[in-house]
């Protein structure tokens, strides 16, 4: 785990090699091997210096997530935090010269380690990435990042590292005073190392040294102290107070920055115990490490072996949504065939990859070179035969049956015979669809989300049909242009786009029973919510919703089903009367001026139609709208269209931008806690209607006290 | 009940609270010394060691302003040793708060005679400067939603519909009312000219007030809490008053309290002590009031400590003959005007601190004296004093004419 050896100089090299994973982290085995390791060097009296480095690609990844998740008390955290910590400072305050000698990626506590290094070295690898993202998973370094990065580039420099989790490339580091010096390679860097322990007899930490002074200054200097009050406002307009670990960093950064270096590790080790013993800590890790790395690692794939790359997509339908899937998988190497029924409109979409690529050359993320080979990978046509040789081709035409019928065919008539379909649509059964296919078990749903380019999630949708192989590939497609997959089972609005309606349709209902609009946004905002209903219904458009409604109502009566009544549709209902669509046309909710950098404004008109009658509390708005996805979703698991709790989770924070610190909508459950949850969600169906009432699943669980 | 008198007020004039101000050159502890001297000089020379306390409020008490100013500013003009002392801080309104500490020692029975003031050397030492876990502690300041006060006055104004027009045109009335006041001498019964060490004038009216003011110059100036307030304190606002979608940024350095210098002393005890010392009652301290409302709209504070002590004193609002809130705001004003519905005629006649500035400290101090000039001018009965404060305090004094 750890390699300890002694060369002729009497330089130790300590290397990290953890021999049951692919990197380093730093966990209760590590801790026990790094104690021996010290008692080592106390005994070594000849000892010149110690060089740390890694056998492994990366230097060190960090504390061990699924350790620390598994733990829950407090007085634990602040011990083994503490112990650890006490090592750091042992290699630091030794007196014999300590180096770092970084070959790859440093994070989290793995960069923390380096801090206690009096000079830090890297591996001059602009993949290599260093920095503290501990703040990612609601948490905080807790191995002395914090103090030591506040000690090191003072106040200010430190805290978008600490704050925000900025990882940069040792290059950056350099500049950002994060480490001393760069290397080549690895013989370079080892000799580097080995060169600045022979130079300096001995090394004190510049916190160490007497006169040091806090670059910049500490809180007690006028020019920090100005700064202070505004920095927690510009945190709670960023966060709306959801995020406990932004807060609890700066915190230790300030408190830790009056006091001494022992003193401010003690603080920091408390901070560190509340953040990871708290809710927001565990919903984080749970959804963003322990679900999302097993999705991403096949968690809802049929169990077939084979894994399917793909060469040649066509893409057809070039508007937004087609031309951010071609500039995807053309980033991703794949050659694309993007088809719209006119050369000109092929072209246009083809234009979209064209000024994103432009944008990352001009900010220096790639090349012209790079740029060029990208764009040439895309073919904009208007000639279906240029199809010839997809081995999968989505379709994002308008949604409407009978187009996309008729593009299923012209693309089957020319593409490989194994060949996948995919549909992407947000609305329409993907069965229905299939049914036009002449290979409806090579039929499947791709639910992308715009802007495709960007946005991280793919939600696959299984039709009745469609075949385990055709899943697999589909998953293993999503994959290959670097997106997550969740599978889902058809159903109407599948899982996403049903569960995201019934946020804004809640936000609606408030309007209409009398609430204020603007009151309305801050609760959803407030709820974690990345837009406000309101203006969430505007991007979508009124318009939408209605015509989502029409359908969904022909359908229920075509089945024989009762049409369900919301409230909010009286309110969609008289929008349309006035004219008001949404954003796309200049009015909605909200108002859109078009001078250029005025911003958009809750319609005044809004006073009049839905007048302010009643204020519910803020918690009971936000209560509803968080309420309404998490029952549905159960909905979702209770039919099937759902099938693991990672895919609702993952579904909900990445499609539709559901609560990250409440870690997806089944797990705002457990966070709530299930029987609580229950309790609640009667009172509202009491209050609110039916669309409250609790799923038997969940009561069950409830009583039987299980989680999702 | 045992009835706390005031019999003296004196205050220096306000200098402008820069390096360029005319009291820029003057130690806080040499303008309170002067007063302390003044009062002695104003009532006979009275026995100074019957004087059991002097109270003075001081809102940056650090460096200079620092370790109980009050004790040795009175030691240092010449009083006796036995007279004790001690600073306070309520923010703004350190200086009332100074004067119903004064009249609860009274009325308790305990002690004779008070020395209740403030001083603010603004110049000097800068607003702020003394620090505080409510702004600068993140998890203090983040838990409690901390706004500046200009945010606070600002998001005021959005909600009650105060337009800048509005904010401007209370400011330009304070500006008319101060000058005429100090044209026609209204001030100088309570004013002590500040002079140097061998007796030369540095300065002997308020620095501050603009006899020139006029709507289309106050309408240039530039908002002041727009810059900040959209960086990150809007937001806050709005965390808490979730109704307001925009705030209107109205307050500029025209239409808010300026920074300036300067210090007030009250002499106030009991019936048989002044009578001892042959003093004169001038008025009665009828009753005192501090309350708090919200910390982030702040400045609400007024309306509901003037209304705690108008129940205390058994009084309705229209048995108040003048009003005087401090200006610290034109908004903090306007809304408690509406708040107590009261006529123009009856607030602030004599300007305020947005003409003539606002010494943290010493402010409330002040506003007695003011205010109980101005009854004796005109021959009126009842004041109230109030001011808003720090945090969402609001302290009343409610004085009568014996």
């Amino acid at each position: 785990m750890i390699n300890y050896s002694k060369d002729s100089d009497n330089i130790v090299t300590l290397t990290l090699d953890n021999p049951n994973r692919s990197a380093n982290l730093i966990n209760i085995a590590f801790g026990e091997k790094f104690r021996e390791v010290l008692a080592q060097l106390q005994a070594d009296t000849d000892i010149r210096g110690i060089i740390i480095t890694s056998a492994k690609d990366t230097f060190m990844a960090g504390a061990d997530i699924d350790e620390l998740f598994a733990e829950s008390d407090a007085q634990s955290f602040f011990d083994r935090g503490q112990e650890l910590k006490a090592g750091f400072r042992y290699l630091e305050t030794q007196g014999k010269p300590v180096v770092a000698a970084m070959n790859g990626t440093a994070l989290g506590g793995g960069f923390e380690l380096c801090l206690a290094a009096h000079r830090r070295i890297a591996i001059d690898n602009p993949k290599t990435q260093i920095g503290l993202p501990e703040v990612t998973l609601g948490l905080l370094p807790g191995g002395g990042g914090v103090v030591r990065m506040v000690r090191l580039i003072g106040l200010q420099p430190s805290l978008p590292f600490l704050t925000e989790g900025k990882k940069v490339s040792p290059k950056e580091a350099l500049s950002n005073g994060l480490i001393h010096e760069l290397a080549t390679d690895k013989d370079d860097l080892l000799a580097k190392a080995k060169a600045y322990i022979l130079e300096n007899k001995t090394a004190k930490q510049p916190w160490d040294q007497d006169g040091y002074k806090m670059p910049g200054g500490t809180p007690l200097t006028p020019k920090v102290a100005q700064m202070l009050p505004i920095a927690p406002a510009m945190l709670a307009k960023k966060t709306y107070n959801n995020y406990p670990a932004p807060l609890a960093i700066m915190a230790v950064a300030i408190e830790g920055a009056v006091v001494d270096f022992e003193t401010a590790t003690r603080i920091e080790s408390r901070y560190f115990a509340k953040l990871a013993t708290g809710n927001v800590a565990k919903n984080m890790i749970n959804v963003f490490w322990k679900q999302l790395n097993g999705l991403n690692a096949g968690g809802s794939r049929p169990k077939i072996e084979q894994k399917y790359s793909f060469k040649k997509v066509g893409v057809i339908g070039a508007g937004m949504m087609g031309s951010g899937i071609a500039y995807a998988c053309a980033m991703s190497g794949l050659e694309v065939v993007l088809k719209d029924v006119s050369q000109e409109g092929a072209d246009k979409g083809k234009a979209y990859s064209e000024n994103l690529l432009k944008k990352r050359v001009s900010k220096g993320k790639s090349t012209k070179e790079k740029a060029d080979e990208i764009l040439n990978r895309i073919k904009a046509t208007a000639d279906a035969n240029d199809l010839a040789g997809c081995d999968l081709i989505i379709e994002a035409v308008f949604e409407n049956r009978e187009l996309k019928a008729k593009v299923t065919a012209e693309a089957e008539a020319v593409m490989d015979a194994t060949g996948v379909f995919a549909s992407n649509t947000s609305t329409l059964p993907i069965t229905g669809l299939a049914e036009k296919s002449s290979r409806p078990k090579q039929f499947v749903g791709l639910h992308f989300f715009s802007p495709a380019d960007k946005m991280p999630l793919v939600e696959i949708i299984i039709g009745k049909e469609t075949s385990d192989e055709t899943l697999a590939r589909a998953f293993d497609f999503v994959k290959q242009i670097k997106k997550t997959p969740i599978v889902v089972n058809d159903s109407r609005g599948f899982y996403t786009s049903r569960v995201f309606a019934t946020y804004v349709l809640e936000g609606i209902a408030l309007l209409e029973e009398g609430n204020h609009p603007r009151a309305i946004e801050a609760a959803g905002l407030k709820a974690g919510m990345p837009v406000g209903p309101l203006a969430l219904t505007d991007e979508v458009s009124l318009s939408l919703f209605a015509h989502i409604r029409t359908q969904t109502n022909l359908d229920l009566a075509a089945e024989g089903k009762a049409i369900p009544q919301h409230a909010a549709y009286r309110v969609v209902d008289k929008m349309l009367e006035m004219g008001r669509e949404g954003k796309a046309k200049g009015a909605g909710f909200y108002e859109y001026p078009k001078e250029s950098g005025a911003k958009k404004f809750l319609w005044p008109g809004l006073a009049e139609q839905f007048p302010n009658t009643i204020d519910l509390t803020e918690q009971e708005m936000i209560e509803r709208m968080l309420f309404i996805q998490c029952i549905e979703t159960v909905r979702c698991f209770d039919e099937n269209v759902l099938m693991s709790v990672p895919d609702a989770n993952i579904g909900s924070i990445f499609g539709w931008g559901f609560a990250p610190f409440k870690g997806g909508t089944l797990q705002y459950i457990n966070d709530y806690g299930v029987a609580k949850f229950v309790a609640r969600a009667k009172e509202l169906h009491a209050k609110y209607g039916e669309r409250f009432a609790v799923p038997a699943s969940l009561e069950q669980r409830a009583a039987e006290g299980k989680e999702y | 009940m045992r009835e706390a008198y005031i019999y003296d007020a004196v205050r220096t004039p306000r200098g402008r609270g820069k390096k360029s101000g005319t009291l820029n050159e003057v130690r806080p502890i040499d303008l309170l010394a002067q007063l302390f001297r003044a009062i002695s000089e104003r009532n006979g020379y009275f026995d100074t060691t019957k004087v059991d306390d002097v109270v003075i409020g001081c809102v940056t008490p650090i460096g200079e302003q620092g370790g109980d100013i009050a004790k040795f500013a009175h030691m240092y003009a010449g009083w006796d040793q036995v007279v004790s002392g001690m600073q306070i801080n309520r923010f703004c309104s350190s200086g009332l708060e100074a004067v119903n500490l004064a009249a609860m020692k009274i009325r308790s029975g305990w002690e004779e005679m008070i020395v209740a003031g403030g001083v603010e050397s603004m110049s000097r030492n800068p607003m702020g400067s003394d620090g505080g876990a409510w702004y600068m502690d993140p998890m203090v300041n983040n838990q409690l939603g901390f706004i500046p006060q200009g945010v606070s006055a600002d998001l005021i104004a959005t909600i009650e519909g105060f337009t800048r027009e509005i904010v401007d045109e209370y400011a330009l009335r304070s500006h008319r009312l101060a000058a005429h006041a100090r044209k026609n001498g209204y001030f100088n019964k309570s004013i002590i000219p500040v002079r140097d060490m061998n007796g030369l004038l540095i300065l002997d009216n308020d620095e501050t007030i603009r006899e020139d003011a006029n709507m289309a110059s106050l309408a240039k100036l530039s908002p002041s809490f727009e810059m900040m307030g959209e960086m990150a304190f809007d937001a806050v606002a709005q965390l808490k008053y979730t109704k307001v979608e925009k705030i209107n940024h109205v307050h500029t350095p025209g239409n808010s309290s300026g920074i300036v210098d300067g210090a007030a002393l009250t002499l106030i005890g009991s019936k048989e002590m002044g009578a001892q010392l042959g003093l004169k009652p001038r008025a009665r301290i009828v009753s005192a009031a501090v309350t708090s409302a919200d910390s982030t709209i702040m400045l609400t504070g007024p309306s509901f400590s003037a209304e705690k002590a108008l129940k205390l004193a058994g009084m309705s609002p229209k048995d108040i003959d003048i009003y005087e809130m401090n200006e610290a705001f034109a908004s903090a004003v306007l809304k408690f005007q509406r708040e107590l519905n009261i006529d123009d005629d009856k607030l602030n006649v004599n300007g305020g601190a947005i003409a003539m500035g606002h010494p943290l400290g010493a402010t409330g101090a002040m506003l007695v004296g003011t205010v109980l000039d101005e009854l004796e001018r005109t021959n009126k009965t009842t004041g109230l004093i109030t001011l808003c404060v720090g945090g969402g305090m609001g302290v009343a004094t409610i004085i009568e004419r014996v």
